[in-house]
């Protein structure tokens, strides 16, 4: 196992530089800092071990050859997100031929946002479980959404894109990105709630 | 100042935890949640929701999958470009 990598903080422009001008080293660098995030997304996107492992190294082995194409006025984690997201996508569009892969916007229309399950929360209700559990349940719930949502959730609200970001990622607008991002989580919070409500109480609906 | 109904809340919601809404929409997102006790407990399980996902950190890479990856790059590394 590696060790964890950091990417808040980090100031990744010198190695990217290194790496632009032909170190090897410094790229293999960004690789470990990056890959564990690159992984997870692909897992996350395609649902699929072995998938998320071709992105992995289609995402990498596409970073190094275009190297000289990156422009530097993005991040470069933001740059290797795309191709990871791009390359998971055709993923899941080869394994699916059903329409709900599709990151169209008409998606966007037609579906109420709408709140079924209301109940309160345990004070700490991570603590109930342990972290295994706990890792267990939050990836089921991401899994369980459909690819537009998931896929802006997880750029959004586990890689911690911006809105900006996330919708360059994608190729959707910025509104798109806002509406799919507020629906995800509402999915998310009442999927969550069954496993992390206060015992005893009721559960009611409104809206 | 108008007040919101339950629906413009839920609108409001996600830019209200991104803390991107103007001051005004703020202030009438936070007297409606003051005031009706199923919003706020939307508004307090959404965010609790958020909290935990980003504090997730990602799972250690499987050494062997990083392993493939090294192997890939160090083959596309020698083959002239
Ligand atoms: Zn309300």
């Amino acid at each position: 196992m590696l060790p964890p990598t950091q990417t808040e903080a980090f100031d990744e422009l010198p190695l990217v530089e290194r790496a632009r001008s032909g170190d090897d080293s410094a790229f293999t660098d960004l690789v470990t800092r990056y890959e564990r995030k690159i992984f997870r997304l692909a897992k996350h996107i395609t649902q699929n071990e072995e998938d998320a492992e071709d992105v992995l190294q289609e995402t990498f082995l596409k970073a190094y050859s275009h190297l000289g194409e990156f422009q530097g006025n993005s991040k470069f984690y933001t740059w290797i997100v795309r191709i990871a997201v791009n390359e998971s996508l055709m993923k899941l569009r080869k394994r699916k031929t059903d329409r709900t892969v599709s990151l169209d916007e008409s998606i966007d229309t037609g579906e109420e946002t709408v709140v079924r399950e209301i109940a309160v929360w345990e004070d700490s209700p991570e603590d109930r479980y342990s972290q295994e559990e706990l890792r267990g349940i939050l990836e089921k719930a991401i899994d369980s959404l459909r690819p537009a949502f998931r896929t802006v959730f997880v750029l959004r609200d586990v890689e911690e894109l911006s809105t900006e970001e996330t919708a360059v990622a994608l190729d959707l607008s910025v509104p798109a990105v806002k509406s799919r991002l507020l629906r995800a989580r509402l999915q998310l919070r009442e999927k969550l709630t069954r496993f992390f409500r206060r015992k005893g109480d009721d559960v009611f609906a409104y809206l | 100042m108008s007040l919101l109904t339950c629906k413009d809340f839920l609108s409001e919601l996600s830019e209200y935890l991104d803390e991107t809404t103007d001051p005004d929409i703020r202030r009438r997102v936070e007297v409606h949640v003051s005031e009706c006790p199923n919003c706020f407990v939307v508004f307090d399980t959404t965010k609790k929701t958020l909290q935990i996902y980003k504090g997730m950190e990602p799972q250690p890479i499987p050494q062997d999958v990083h392993s493939r990856l090294m192997a890939a790059l160090e083959k596309r590394r020698s083959r002239p470009a």
